[in-house]
Order: structure tokens, then C-alpha cells, then sequence
């Protein structure tokens, strides 16, 4: 039985094979070496039922054995026991080694670094205990995001919380998923073990814009990483106001609806909107100027351009006055 | 040539004429046509939005340009998909279309029952399948087929009121079938047909029915409690009005899992019927099959929670419902084990609804060992809400509870209709279906294994699913096409098919005991004293004009023209 010794080895794969993706963190081979378990048991199942239905087609078709077979017993007790039996002995094992990676993967170490991610339709922000704040990062997103960021060879446990529907954590290199239950927190964790870049997905439907809602992970060395959550603490009132309102925008999460390359979202795309005369849903047109955009920040539902639905939140007292100038200045940069 | 007993003589079809005389009928025979024929017609709703979803995937819109709109559009045809085809089409599919129209013959009377209430029934469910129909136009219904708060009761559109309204009703439908089936099951069978002479296609309604009458009032119940949480602002599900969404998670699939076994045990009990007649030969280990129905039955009560591993319950909960789960997997084995065992040494025929019988062997199999997977906590972790689990569902739902209905639409269409279709079409039909199928779904296995997310209305081009998914869209046309050739085949048949005999496959239960299509109360004569439900030698084949006929026909037997007396 060399080869199941062997096995945890051979299974270490940090490049994709045919079944799954690379494995990125510390718990990823242990399910890949259970799922190879039950799938090479599944497989001599499989084909033991599949060829002996095909034997027996052949071998006792009606052309060749005529209409009135000869008498065969049917029933037997001790087959019966047998195939019962055995395929029982395999799920206890099966059980007893899915039950075993559970206890792995719900046991958060006790050093491990707590980052909380923050869902809502259609978006994760994650924040760190340094207080820094990031998101989404999807390469395909265009978002601007920089994604969960994450030390190697560290455990991170990730603290999971809604603001209104279901959403779920899902990183497949890591193999963890953990739904995210609006009104409770739910825990993940793992401990990266390669450097890179890997996508990050909501699994739980939650609406139009679920397929949007993905972000990535960054796995940085610890000094790396260190070195960018001090790059993140971020001195709005040093950078051009243009910088200062894109680090605004991100922050707050405005991709996920506001569009800048001239594609509408649940919101107008809002790249050369600046200065340009809109029609709103009365049928009245109004510029867009300084004034209503502020007005569309801080109580966004009273004009709405037509077209669109009255689903934007306010951000009254989220945002300073500092803050709504910086966005103005970003907005106005996009004309250029 | 003796007059056969075909469509010249009066039966049930030809009895009385006119629309009253069949939306207001409670011959079991004609509701059974006209469930099969409704369920045809969900269908084929069904399966246009699973080309729908099918063509968006494979690149109709591309991923950066797709607008919101396009989403919900989405979104909307996958939940119409879940919902008509679970709901309208294979809860319905045996029980309530197949079964009615066999189960009162199979036990030698002439109906079931209630037969009032199996109109009523079927009333209901045309009610429950119009509201259904109308949240198409009402709205744009895009919960998934679960409707899981809070999405579903604060943050989408109305329909999803029109939704429940129809599941509701459609679900009292079903209880009210299940009854009847256990009453008729228990109280009018012959005196001879003891629990363990019945045939066991018997034993799978039976234990289906179970299923209907204990856990469908569990769902009526909690999509009552989404009416009002919706309507009226009372905290049940939503947190913030003071609701638990996870506890809404338990009461739906503690309904929604036995479920499962409404769609599949039936398609087992056909499976039995096929792998006995087409083998001519006893069904192998009668009781461990019959056994096996009642124990999925009462196992499936008690697994729900294995849909639940990622969403917050607590860890020791996942722990027992994994262990449970495996309970279920046995008896499941030990049925197919049975049906490839009863082959051996028999006489095998490759009639087309057997072929839908073998395909079921390779569908079943890939969908009930991945279910493996599913069931062990260290893997389902991962595969949970990934293709891995669609494509699992659907190769247990589709490949094996439809294909169970089709194959048993062949079977007993010589009985429905007086005609036999066992041609090049449908055999080309059947095969192109379970083709096409393996083609559909198989690359969703690799894809969900590689982790591609379900209910996505486009995957970005650095996911790297889209070769994926348009080996699947490419399976999803052969798929359709082996369909529309299988229902072609019988429209064909109505018009041209060759006329059946009273028993064209061999089977010994009682239903082929009776001219096909049979004469209004069943039977003109009381049938034969049951034996053994699946002692072959009681028949033997006489061409293929008269088909198998009784070894000792009665003189009174209109089944044997020799015997007839004068019409």
C-alpha cells in the first residue's frame, strides 16, 4: 500500500490540475486528498455497475437467449448482505474523514490575524484591525479595488457580516466558503501558502448584481504586507483633490453601481457627466454642476435621472464636506 | 382476423366525448392524460428558459457590456427554470400523471379511492400552475427556486406573493394526491394482492406519498410565514425586523429535501417495472427493494440539514446531518445493485422504455456517487453552491427521475393510447437524450470542481469558465433535439403507430390484464387472482399481434380475441 502513503505527496499541487484550481493555502490538500478518496471509490463503483449492466445486456439478450430464459434465483441473503455492507464500510470512512477536515476547518488558531469583510449588495470591503479598509480587485471588475490582502504562511481568520441579504465567502484556491448571514457573524480561516493573486467569489445569489460581486485575494510576504497596510493609511488632505476623491470613491464603494468607462449599472455611468444637462424623471433637464451633486449625494432620490430607479442610499453624515468636495474634483477630472 | 381488442372498441378515451367530459371527469385514467400532457406543456416552458440561461452563459452577452437589465433576466429565467421544473414537472411527473393512470389498474379496480378529490386535485394544481405562470408576466420573479429571505421577502419585486400563492396551492395538490394514494393503496387492494405481492412500482407511490402527506404542509407553511413576513412586516426571517433567515433554511428544506425523494422514488418504482418486463424475469431481492423505498422514505425526514453546511448552523448539527445523509446513500445502492442483478440470466429486451431503463443505471450512478461527495463535510464545503452541485442534482433529477418518466410514458403508452412506439425514432430519441445529457452536464461537474459559482449571469473572462460552459450549451441542443425526437415519436404514434395489444412488453401486474386502451371502469371482467406480481411464465409471447397472452387464458378473458366472447 505504498501509494496511499504516498498520497498526501503526490496531491500537493500548486498548479491547476484537471479537477481544481492550485492549492494556495495550508488546508486546500487536505480536501483535495478526501475528494481523490471518494472519487477513485465513486470510480470503481461506477464502472463495477456500469460493466456489468453492459455484460449482462449483451450476454443474456433476448436474440440470443430466446424469450423464456432458464430459472435463476432471485434473491440471495448473503449477496444482498454484502453489497450492503461493503458500500456501508466505505461511507463510514467517508464520513469519519469529511468529519475529521470539518474539525480542521472550524477551529480558528488561536493567533490567528482577524480581518472582517464586510458584504452588501453588490460589494465586500474588508477591514483590517489597523483600521485600514480595502475591496474588490477583480481583474475583470476594473474597480480600482486592491482586494483582501493577506500575509503568507499566517492564519487569517475573517469575520463575516452583511449589511442585507445572504451573501457567501467563497476563495477556491483556499477551499473555504462560509455564507453570510445578515443579523449574525459567521468565521472563516485559512493560511495562505503561496504568493499571488486569487479571485474571490460571492456563492450565495443575492440579487441582480450578484455575478459582479467578486473581489480578489492578494497574498503578500509578511513584509509586504506590512508595508502595504502602511500605504493604506492615507492622508487625504496631502493629495491633489482628484487622488483624494478616487481614494473616496473606492472607499465608499461607489463602483458598484456608478460605472466610469460609459456603461450604465444600477446607476448612470459617470464619466463626462460633468457639466453635461440631464433629463430627470418628471421630464425637467438639469446641469450637472457642484450643487447637484452634492444634493445627489446627501439626498439622492430627489432627483433621479429618468431611466433610472429611486435606489440609492444617502450618505448623509458619512461623508464630510471635505469628502463631497474631494468626489466632486474626481467627478470633474473624469471629463478629461 | 379476430376483431383485436384495440381503438374500435369503446374504452375510456372514447367513451363520451367533448371538453366537459374530461375537465370534469374522475376517471383516474383521463386525469392521469391530463396531468402528463400538462406536465408536458411545463416542460417545455421549463426547458426554454434552460436554453435561455444555456445561451447567456455561452457568451450571448459578454461580460463587461452586460447591463443590468440582462442580469435580471437572467436571473429571472434560472429561478422560472427551478421553480416550473421542480414545481410543475417532475413532483407532478409520476406520481400524480403515471400513477394515476396505473396504480388503480395495477390493483385490479376501477378507481382510486376519492375520485372526486383526485379532480379536485388536479383543479388545484391547474390553479397553483396558472399562478405560477402568471408571476412570468407580473414580474420579474429572480429569488431561485429556494426563496430564501431576506432577498425574498424585502428586496425584490411582488411576484414572488403570486409564487408562493401557486406553490401553496399546488403544494395541498399534492397532499391531496398523496392521500388518496394511501388510502387506495391500504384499503382497495384485491384480497389476494397481500403487502408483499404488491408490484413494486406500488411501493415506490406508496412511500412517496409519505412523503407528500408529512412534509408538503412543512412548506405550505413556511412560504405562508414569507406571505406575512412580506405583507405585513412580521419578523419571522429578516433580521431586521427581528427574524432568523438560517431558520427559514430549515423549514424549507425540511420539505425540500424529502422532495427529492418524491421526484426520484417513483422514477425507482418504474426502473423495478422496466428491469422485471424487459428482462422477463422476477424482479431480484423483491423485498430489499420494497424495503428499501419505505427506508428512503423515513431517512429523508432526517437529512435536510445536509444543504446547510456553509451557512451557519451549528457545527455539531453538520456533523449528525453528514452522518445521516450516508443512511440515505445505502438503500439508494442497494436498489440499483437489485436492478442489475435482476438482468442476470435473464432474457433482456432493448424496447425503448428499456433503454430509458439502462440509461438510468449510468445517470443514476454519476448522480448518486457524486451525491458522495456532497455528504462528506471536508468536500462539501467546498463544492456548495458551485456547478459541482448543479450538475449533481441534475443528473439525479433529470437523469434519473425524467428519465424514469419517460421511460415509463413508453411503457405504459401502449396502455394510455392502444399503441405501441418502439421504432428507429424513438429509440434515436432516447439515445440522443442521454447523450446529449451527459454532454449538458458533465462539464459542469469539471467546472464547479474547479470552482465556477452557480447562479452567475456571466463569468469574467479571467475566471476561465467559459470553454465550460459552452460544451454544456453545445450538450443542451443535442439534449433538446433527443427530446423533441422522443415526443415526436409518440404525437406519431396517435396518428399512425401500430395498434398494441393487451400486453405488448410482458409484464405480469395487473394493469396488462385489460385491453389497451382499457374499457372505462378498468376492467370488463374482474382480473385474474393475483400471484406473484412478477412470475414471468404466467405469460407467454404469441407474435407480435397478440402479444403475451395469459399461458391459461379464462374463457371470459377479453384480452385473448381466441376467447372473446361476441362482441
Amino acid at each position: 500500500m505504498i501509494p496511499v502513503a504516498l498520497l498526501p505527496t503526490l496531491l500537493q499541487h500548486t498548479q491547476e490540475d484537471f479537477w481544481f484550481p492550485s492549492q494556495a493555502a495550508r488546508n486546500a490538500s487536505m480536501v483535495d486528498e478526501l475528494y481523490y478518496f471518494i472519487f477513485y471509490v465513486s470510480l470503481f463503483a461506477f464502472i463495477a455497475i456500469v460493466l456489468a449492466t453492459a455484460i449482462f445486456a449483451v450476454k443474456y439478450r433476448r436474440g440470443k437467449v430466446g424469450m423464456n430464459p432458464e430459472d435463476s434465483p432471485h434473491h440471495s441473503t448473503s449477496i444482498e448482505i454484502v453489497w450492503s455492507v461493503i458500500p456501508s464500510l466505505f461511507m463510514v470512512a467517508m464520513f469519519w474523514y469529511g468529519f475529521q477536515d470539518f474539525v480542521v476547518m472550524k477551529q480558528i488558531p488561536d493567533n490567528a490575524y482577524e480581518i472582517q469583510a464586510k458584504a452588501k449588495k453588490w460589494d465586500w470591503k474588508f477591514v483590517y484591525p489597523e483600521g485600514v479598509e480595502s475591496f474588490g480587485g477583480n481583474i475583470d471588475m476594473h474597480d480600482g479595488g486592491e482586494g483582501m490582502v493577506v500575509p503568507l504562511g499566517r492564519p487569517v481568520s475573517v469575520r463575516l457580516e452583511s449589511s442585507d441579504v445572504l451573501h457567501s465567502l467563497f476563495i477556491p484556491n483556499f477551499r473555504v466558503k462560509m455564507d453570510v448571514v445578515p443579523g449574525r457573524y459567521n468565521y472563516l480561516w485559512f493560511e495562505p501558502t503561496e504568493l499571488g493573486e486569487f479571485p474571490l467569489y460571492c456563492a450565495e445569489y443575492c440579487g441582480t448584481r450578484h455575478s459582479r460581486m467578486l473581489a480578489k485575494v492578494v497574498v503578500k510576504s509578511e513584509e509586504d504586507f506590512q508595508q502595504w497596510l502602511k500605504d493604506q493609511v492615507v492622508d487625504l488632505a496631502t493629495l491633489p483633490p482628484a487622488e483624494a476623491g478616487f481614494e473616496v470613491w473606492k472607499k465608499n464603494g461607489c463602483a458598484a453601481c456608478h460605472n466610469t468607462e460609459g456603461v450604465n449599472g444600477i446607476g448612470p455611468f459617470l464619466n463626462g457627466k460633468y457639466g453635461s444637462t440631464e433629463t430627470l424623471a418628471d421630464g425637467s433637464t438639469i446641469t450637472v454642476d457642484d450643487n447637484y451633486i452634492r444634493e445627489s449625494l446627501l439626498d439622492p432620490n430627489s432627483k433621479v435621472v429618468a431611466g433610472f430607479k429611486p435606489e440609492m442610499t444617502s450618505f448623509a453624515g458619512q461623508l464630510n464636506d471635505d469628502e463631497i468636495s474631494y468626489l466632486i474634483a474626481y467627478l470633474k477630472s473624469l471629463n478629461e | 382476423m379476430p376483431s383485436t381488442n384495440t381503438l374500435d372498441r369503446t374504452n375510456y378515451l372514447n367513451a363520451t366525448k367533448g371538453f366537459m367530459s374530461w375537465f370534469w371527469t374522475i376517471d383516474h385514467k383521463r386525469l392521469g392524460l391530463m396531468y402528463l400532457w400538462s406536465v408536458i406543456g411545463c416542460f417545455m416552458l421549463g426547458g426554454f428558459f434552460a436554453m435561455k440561461i444555456r445561451l447567456t452563459l455561452s457568451g450571448d452577452v459578454d461580460f463587461a457590456s452586460q447591463t443590468a437589465e440582462q442580469m435580471n433576466a437572467y436571473n429571472n429565467a434560472f429561478t422560472v427554470h427551478g421553480a416550473v421544473m421542480i414545481f410543475l414537472v417532475i413532483i407532478p411527473s409520476i406520481p400524480a400523471a403515471l400513477g394515476n393512470f396505473v396504480v388503480p389498474m395495477m390493483l385490479g379496480t376501477k378507481d382510486v379511492a376519492f375520485p372526486k378529490l383526485n379532480r379536485f386535485s388536479y383543479h388545484l394544481w391547474i390553479i397553483g400552475a396558472v399562478l405560477f405562470v402568471a408571476t412570468l408576466f407580473i414580474g420579474n420573479l429572480d429569488t431561485g427556486w429556494t426563496f430564501y429571505p431576506p432577498y425574498s421577502t424585502g428586496h425584490t419585486d411582488p411576484s414572488v406573493i403570486t409564487a408562493v400563492l401557486g406553490a401553496f396551492i399546488l403544494g395541498f395538490s399534492s397532499i391531496f394526491t398523496g392521500l388518496n394514494f394511501i388510502v387506495t393503496i391500504h384499503k382497495m387492494r384485491p384480497p389476494e394482492m397481500t403487502w408483499f405481492k404488491m408490484p413494486l412500482f406500488l411501493w415506490a407511490i406508496y412511500a412517496t406519498a409519505l412523503i407528500q402527506i408529512l412534509a408538503t404542509p412543512v412548506i405550505g407553511i413556511s412560504l405562508l410565514l414569507i406571505l406575512v413576513e412580506k405583507t405585513m412586516q412580521i419578523g419571522i426571517f429578516t433580521p431586521e425586523l427581528g427574524g432568523d433567515p438560517v431558520f427559514f433554511q430549515h423549514l424549507f428544506w425540511f420539505y425540500s429535501h424529502p422532495a427529492v425523494y418524491v421526484m426520484i422514488l417513483p422514477g425507482m418504482g418504474v426502473m423495478s417495472e422496466l428491469f422485471a418486463t424487459f428482462s422477463r424475469k422476477p424482479i431480484f431481492g423483491y423485498k430489499s427493494i420494497a424495503l428499501a423505498s419505505i427506508a428512503i422514505a423515513i431517512f429523508s425526514f432526517i437529512v435536510w440539514g445536509h444543504h446547510m453546511f456553509v451557512s451557519g448552523q451549528s457545527e455539531l448539527m453538520s456533523v449528525i446531518f453528514s452522518a445521516l445523509t450516508f443512511s440515505v446513500a445505502v438503500p439508494s445502492a442497494i436498489k440499483v445493485f437489485n436492478w442489475i442483478a435482476t438482468m442476470y440470466k435473464g432474457s433482456i429486451s432493448f424496447s425503448t422504455p428499456m433503454l430509458y431503463g439502462l440509461s438510468i443505471i449510468w445517470l443514476f450512478g454519476i448522480g448518486g456517487l457524486t451525491g458522495l461527495f456532497l455528504a462528506t463535510l471536508g468536500t462539501d464545503v467546498y463544492f456548495h453552491d458551485t456547478y459541482f452541485v448543479v450538475a449533481h442534482f441534475h443528473y439525479v433529477m433529470v437523469g434519473s427521475a425524467l428519465f424514469g418518466f419517460l421511460g415509463g410514458i413508453f411503457y405504459w403508452w401502449p396502455k394510455m393510447y392502444g399503441v405501441v412506439v418502439d421504432n428507429m425514432a424513438s429509440k434515436i430519441g432516447c439515445l440522443m437524450t442521454f447523450v446529449g445529457f451527459n454532454m449538458t452536464f458533465m462539464p459542469q461537474f469539471i467546472g464547479g470542481s474547479k470552482g465556477m459559482p452557480r447562479r452567475y449571469a456571466a463569468y469574467g473572462e479571467s475566471a476561465g469558465f467559459d470553454g465550460y460552459n459552452e460544451a454544456s450549451t453545445l450538450g443542451a441542443m443535442v439534449l433538446m433535439t433527443g427530446l423533441f425526437i422522443a415526443l415526436g415519436s409518440l404525437l406519431w404514434s396517435l396518428k399512425k403507430g401500430k395498434k398494441s395489444p393487451s400486453n405488448p412488453w410482458g409484464g405480469v401486474t395487473l394493469e396488462w390484464m385489460t385491453p389497451s386502451p382499457p374499457p372505462e371502469h378498468n376492467f370488463e371482467i374482474d382480473p385474474p387472482v393475483v400471484g406473484d406480481p412478477y412470475d414471468m411464465t404466467l405469460v407467454e409471447w404469441k407474435g407480435e399481434e397478440e402479444g403475451f397472452l395469459p399461458v391459461n387464458p379464462r374463457a371470459d378473458d377479453p384480452c385473448v380475441p381466441d376467447v372473446k366472447p361476441s362482441a
